[in-house]
Order: C-alpha cells, then sequence, then structure tokens
C-alpha cells in the first residue's frame, strides 16, 4: 500500500497561523455561509456552527474503540487533534427530515405545493478526508445524470468543503484500506494540514477550487516553504502508519455474495441489537422513508427522513417484511456498503471512517466480520429449504 | 466544483420528481370484491406514456403512496388496477369519481414485447400480477399477425370470482390465443382446471426451444413457474419476471427496493430470469 500523501505542485500552497484560521472562519461567514466545525458538545465533537478558532476543540483528542468513544485533555494547542465524531456531513445535504410538499384543497380538487429547499450557503470547516469521499459516494447515489435529486443537488451545491487532513487517526480509522485518507484528495474546496512542531503551531493550506483560492487569497497566508511541506508528509506518513486496522478489500464483493449462507451470518445476529446506529452514523448510508400525515384543515404533507434497513418496515410488503430476522438485516447492510453497492453504483459504500464500529452498542466491527468469512469461505448453516419456512 | 457563495435568484421547480402531477379519476370498475380498474385522466401536464410493465406512484392525499402498475393505456388516460389490502390501496379504490390523485413516474422496465417477434410467448399471471401484462397481452395480440409466434395466456386466481379482465380473456381467445385459467378451488360449475398455473403449462402450445414467458404473481409462484419452465427447456434468459418489493421512491433514491445488487425501480420490476437472479430467488431473505 501506497502511504505516501498526495502532493500538488507547489504554488497552491500558503501557511496560515491560528488566526488566519480565523480570519478565514470570519471571511466564509461574510461571504454569506453558514460556516459548521468542530464543537465539543455532550461529550463528543459534533458537527455545529463557529463564528471563530474559539470555537475549535483545541486541547481534546478522542479515543475510539469498538463500541466505545471518549474525549481525553491533552497539553497539545492542536485545533484537529482527533479523528471523527458521531457526525458526518450527511445531514447537511440530506437532512434527517425534510417537507416534499404539501397539499391543500383547492378548485381544482387539491392544490399541490412543492416546499422550498432550505440550501443556505454552508462551509463545512475541519471535516475530515473519509467524509469528503463520502460526500462523493452520495454523488454517485443522490446526484447520478438523469436520476438526481434535485433538493440533494442544490444543498451539495451550496456547500464548501475545507477539509483538515489527519495527524490523529483514532484505533477504529481504516481510510488505508479504503483509499480516501489521511490526506485529502479530491472533493474539497480548501485542505489544511495542522503542523505543531518546532515551526510552531500552523497550518498548511492549499485549494482546489476557484472559490478556494480566492478565499485563501482574502485571508492572505505566508508562502509555503520546503520544510512546511516535508513537515506534512511526515505527519501524513506516520498517521498512515499508525493505521492498523485493515478491511481487506480483496475480491471483497465476490465474497461476500458467495457466503450469503455463511454460519457466521448468525452469530453476528446473537449480538446485534438491530438498533440501527450503524447507519444513521455512516456517511453514506442513503435509504429514506416518506411519511404522509393531515393536519385539521385537511391539508396534507409528505417527509421524507432517513432510514435504515434495520428497521423491520424497511423490507414490508404487502404479507410481512422481506427480511424478518436479524440475520437477514445485518446481511443486507454488510453486503450491501460493502459488496452490492459496486454493482449499483460502482464502488464500495464505505469510506473507512470506523463509526460503525465505534457507535455500535455492542462493539461490532465490520472488518472483523469480513475477516471471519474469509477465514470459513465457503462455510454454510444448515438452514431449512427455500419455501420450507 | 467552484460553487457561489450566493444562491441562484429563483430555483427551478426542485422537487418535481418527488412531488406528483395531478390526475382525475374519472372511471372505477369493480374487477373483484376487493380489486377495481381506476381511470385517470391528466389535470396537469401529461406524463410520459408509460410502457406495459412500468408503473407509477400513486398518491391518496393525506394517506401515502403506492406503487401499483398500469393496466391500461389509452392516452392521455391511464388504467390502474388496484388490489385494496391495506391503508392507501384502499383509499385509491375508495376514491368518489371526480376524485384527484396523485401521480408520478412512469418509472422500472418494461416487457419489451417488441423483441419477441417469432417467439412463442407464454404469459404466466397469479392474482393481481395479470394487471401488469395486460397491455403486454394486448400488444402480442397486435403482433399476432405477422409475428408468427404463438401466443399463450395462463392465469391462476384463488377461485373463479378473483379472476380478473374475463371479458379480456374471451377477446384475447377470439383473437387467437390459447387462454387457460385454473383456481385454487372451485365451486360446482366451474368447468376450468383447479391447482397451480403450472399444471396449465402442459395444456398449452409452445416449443422451448423459441419461447419466451412473461412471469408476474406472487414470488412463490414466480418461483416455481420459472423453474418449471427451465425443467421444459426454455432458456433462463428467455424468462422475464416482474418482482415486488418495498418502494417509497420509484428513482433509485430511498433504497428500500433492493434485491441484492438489484434496485428493482430501477432494474425491475421487469427482469430476466436466469443468472442472478434465478440464484437471489432461490436463495431467499429470511
Ligand atoms: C413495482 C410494483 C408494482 C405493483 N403493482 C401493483 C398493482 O398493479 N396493483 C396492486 O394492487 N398492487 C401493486 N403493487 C403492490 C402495492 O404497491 C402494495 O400492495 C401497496 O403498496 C400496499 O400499500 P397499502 O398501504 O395499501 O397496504 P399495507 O399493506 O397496509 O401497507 C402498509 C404500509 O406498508 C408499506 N407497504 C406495503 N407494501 C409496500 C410496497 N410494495 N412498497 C412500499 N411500501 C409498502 C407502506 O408503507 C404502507 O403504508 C405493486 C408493487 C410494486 C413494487
Ligand atoms: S446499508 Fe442499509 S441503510 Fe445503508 S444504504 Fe444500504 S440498505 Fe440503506
Ligand atoms: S423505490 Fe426507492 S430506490 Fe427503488
Amino acid at each position: 500500500m501506497d502511504v505516501r500523501p498526495s502532493r500538488p505542485p507547489a504554488d497552491d500552497w500558503a501557511v496560515l497561523d491560528p488566526q488566519g484560521i480565523d480570519r478565514l472562519i470570519g471571511a466564509l461567514g461574510r461571504r454569506g455561509y453558514r460556516t459548521l466545525g468542530p464543537v465539543v458538545r455532550d461529550g463528543a465533537i459534533t458537527l455545529a456552527e463557529i463564528a471563530g478558532v474559539a470555537d475549535l476543540p483545541a486541547g481534546w483528542r478522542d479515543a475510539q474503540d469498538p463500541g466505545r468513544y471518549r474525549l481525553e485533555r491533552t497539553e497539545s494547542p492542536a485545533f484537529f487533534a482527533w479523528a471523527v465524531g458521531p457526525h458526518s456531513a450527511k445531514a447537511q445535504v440530506l437532512p434527517p427530515r425534510d417537507r416534499v410538499w404539501r397539499a391543500s384543497a383547492g378548485a381544482g380538487g387539491v392544490e399541490i405545493a412543492e416546499a422550498g429547499v432550505d440550501a443556505p450557503p454552508t462551509a463545512l470547516v475541519g471535516i475530515r478526508p473519509c467524509d469528503v469521499a463520502g460526500l462523493g459516494v452520495l454523488d454517485r447515489v443522490l446526484g447520478a445524470a438523469g436520476a438526481a435529486d434535485p433538493a440533494y443537488l442544490r444543498r451539495r451545491a451550496q456547500t464548501f468543503v475545507v477539509v483538515a487532513e489527519c495527524g490523529s487517526p483514532a484505533a477504529t480509522c481504516f481510510c488505508t484500506s479504503m483509499g480516501t485518507g489521511p490526506d485529502a484528495r479530491s472533493g474539497f474546496d480548501l485542505a489544511l494540514t495542522e503542523l505543531v512542531d518546532g515551526g510552531g503551531h500552523r497550518f498548511l493550506s492549499r485549494s482546489a477550487t476557484g472559490a478556494g483560492a480566492a478565499l485563501l487569497r482574502a485571508v492572505g497566508g505566508a508562502s509555503a516553504t520546503t520544510i512546511d511541506r516535508r513537515s506534512r508528509d511526515g505527519v501524513l506518513g506516520d498517521a498512515a502508519a499508525r493505521i492498523r486496522r485493515r478491511l481487506d478489500r480483496d475480491g471483497l464483493p465476490a465474497l461476500l455474495e458467495r457466503n450469503l449462507e455463511h454460519p457466521r451470518w448468525d452469530e453476528v445476529a446473537d449480538r446485534c441489537l438491530a438498533c440501527g446506529n450503524c447507519t444513521m452514523v455512516c456517511p453514506t448510508c442513503f435509504c429514506t422513508s416518506v411519511e404522509d400525515t393531515t393536519d385539521l384543515t385537511g391539508a396534507s404533507q409528505r417527509e421524507r427522513r432517513w432510514a435504515s434497513c434495520y428497521e423491520v418496515g424497511h423490507s414490508y410488503i404487502h404479507g410481512g417484511p422481506v427480511r424478518p430476522s436479524t440475520r437477514a438485516r445485518y446481511r443486507q447492510w454488510l453486503t450491501h456498503k460493502l459488496g452490492t453497492w459496486h454493482d449499483q453504483f460502482g464502488e464500495s459504500g464505505c469510506v473507512g471512517c470506523g463509526r460503525c464500529v465505534t457507535w455500535c452498542p455492542v462493539g461490532i466491527d465490520l472488518c472483523e466480520e469480513v475477516d471471519a468469512i474469509r477465514r470459513a469461505d465457503g462455510a454454510t448453516a444448515a438452514r431449512p429449504a427455500p419455501g420450507g419456512s | 466544483m467552484a460553487r457561489p457563495a450566493t444562491p441562484p435568484a429563483e430555483a427551478t421547480p426542485a422537487r418535481r420528481a418527488l412531488t406528483p402531477s395531478r390526475y382525475r379519476l374519472v372511471g372505477r370498475r369493480r374487477e373483484t370484491d376487493d380489486t377495481f380498474t381506476l381511470r385517470l385522466t391528466p389535470i396537469d401536464q401529461p406524463l410520459a406514456a408509460a410502457r406495459p410493465g412500468q408503473f407509477h406512484m400513486l398518491t391518496a392525499f393525506g394517506i401515502g403512496e403506492a406503487a401499483i402498475s398500469v393496466s391500461g393505456l389509452a392516452s392521455p388516460a391511464v388504467d390502474h388496477t388496484v388490489r385494496a389490502v391495506g391503508a392507501v390501496t384502499r383509499a385509491l379504490c375508495g376514491l368518489p369519481i371526480g376524485g384527484v390523485v396523485g401521480v408520478r413516474g412512469p418509472f422500472g422496465t418494461h416487457w419489451a414485447t417488441e423483441e419477441l417477434d417469432g417467439s412463442d410467448v407464454v404469459v404466466i399471471a397469479g392474482g393481481i400480477g395479470l394487471a401488469p401484462l395486460r397491455e403486454a397481452v394486448r400488444a402480442l395480440i397486435a403482433r399476432e399477425g405477422g409475428g408468427g409466434g404463438r401466443l399463450s395466456v395462463v392465469v391462476g386466481a384463488r377461485a373463479p370470482d378473483q379472476l380478473l379482465y374475463e371479458e379480456d380473456l374471451w377477446r384475447w381467445r377470439e383473437a387467437g390465443a390459447h387462454v387457460r385459467a385454473t383456481v385454487d378451488s372451485a365451486p360446482p360449475g366451474w368447468t376450468g382446471a383447479v391447482g397451480l398455473v403450472t399444471t396449465l403449462l402442459d395444456a398449452v402450445p409452445f416449443d422451448p426451444a423459441r419461447a419466451a414467458a412473461l412471469v408476474c404473481g406472487p414470488e412463490v409462484m414466480i418461483r416455481v413457474v420459472a423453474a418449471a419452465l427451465v425443467d421444459r427447456g426454455v432458456a433462463a434468459s428467455a424468462i422475464r419476471v416482474s418482482l415486488e418489493r418495498n418502494m417509497q421512491c420509484g428513482g433509485g433514491l430511498c433504497g428500500h427496493c433492493q434485491l441484492g445488487p438489484l434496485l428493482l425501480c430501477r432494474d425491475g420490476p421487469v427482469v430476466p430470469y436466469g443468472g442472478r437472479v434465478a440464484r437471489l430467488l432461490q436463495e431467499r431473505e429470511r
């Protein structure tokens, strides 16, 4: 595996000090962006509105393991000395609840009014390379040419991305397996790499879009030296080397497809609570359901909300759910994410952020599930024949 | 990916794909005790014409939305045959004439009957499964003169009074199709067959080597029929089946209609049996 960070040409680079980041956040606000960034809230680093660097989680790092997340104090002045919190960028482009239309009784019988799309220009500051990759995956699902969700496209077009490359991966991270980090490759307007060393606390910055370049010029930074760029290589190289978790992707979709009757599905179903946490924190799970409601005036409205394949009703058709058991539902999740996503959208649905591992209340670890299936490739559980249930 | 900091002045209709067009209920025909054919005409700009086998998402305002196949095309009017099994389908069937229905679509793949010139075609339907096949049969009858292949229609229902489109069945027979019906249980006076639709496969003429089959009905039936056709020598790739899954959007956005690698609203509902589909139907998801 190539752990050397990608390195764009030198003239796009600038160096900002912490005040420069403050100016950057201020400039985004003045340009009309609702600016969201990492904020400590309820014992976790979440994505919330920020006004300046004072809102950033300086002095905090996260400790993550299967089923475990904890914030800890650190001496470092770094703003980005943590890996990922529970919030991906998904909610900003696909809201958990969203009104689609409203219908009222009118002259023609029924008048339908499309709901406006609430899509203020939004800057996401300090999201991670894996989350930028997650936005790219969503683009291929919800923004596919000819089949796009117009509300998604609208919100996406209003999103300005300032990615923070990763110097402090968690034990649950496996972006190196998925090719999505710890360095940022594409899909952002501006990229920052935080450096804290003999050269001081500073941010190597580079733009990838015209809007990003204009903003960087307006904020004004020093020009980057070879030493700064070598420091970045060191930080990202160290980070990549510290990521020990691996997802073995060799022939993975085919492995899963030929192991749909593997006994491991029964074993994991004994532990899985089918709570759906993994799908809620996943940056790419896109499932939604619609719900129609009426009010006292007789008007009705349709809302779209996040859904999960762990809900029994997700697969309901007249006569009952297609996937009534936890075994069938866990299998749908894992085989979709890592297998059939390739058939449907031409890539993996996993970006290696590790959130599903951290936020699973019983600590189920998808990498371990894949390994277990691979170790006993071809094993089958004794099951009643089709049609026999 | 350069993006303006200011939103475009006015949004184009952003929710078009997810917002229904208004259609008016202009006719309702009772097919069985719980099944009605609803004729709708557009109030707004008509939607694109559906192909046989495609479906619309129909909204009963204030209740919800359901995927319903197109069962008749009399452009710009369109027929849907709805079996009242739950909240949405009951509301649709109970709507007064003149009432407004929301329609989105058309969605999905179709039967592609134009590719079947020269084939012996066997159409096999169980229950409401005849609805999405009705326009396909009409298209195949129209082909009959020039196409060269024979057409058979085999339908199964729970009981004689549950058979859909009896007049059509007679008309198709007069037009030269081999039409057979079977029921699960028959009252006195029923002269047709009793038992599974597969028992009628030997009663209709087709040459397996140049046969194509179009199948829709409950999934257990599809599985058994497809296997019986393969047993008789019909190529799995020449069998097309229409499958059902939960559908919340119809357009590849909601994730509910997955069957393994397939998004059935986009890659289906009509899919070739054979290869992956045959295996997926054998696996079952329980
Ligand atoms: C491609 C396709 C074509 C169809 N064509 C026809 C047809 O021509 N005629 C016909 O009568 N029926 C057809 N159906 C089945 C029809 O869509 C369901 O019977 C209908 O959705 C049931 O809704 P309900 O609220 O009346 O019933 P209920 O069974 O009470 O449903 C309760 C709830 O379950 C959910 N639900 C149940 N089935 C489905 C489903 N398939 N998709 C999404 N949600 C579901 C809904 O949320 C619903 O509110 C078709 C289904 C598909 C997928
Ligand atoms: S894994 Fe489940 S919730 Fe996530 S996108 Fe796939 S079906 Fe939907
Ligand atoms: S019905 Fe929504 S993705 Fe197929």
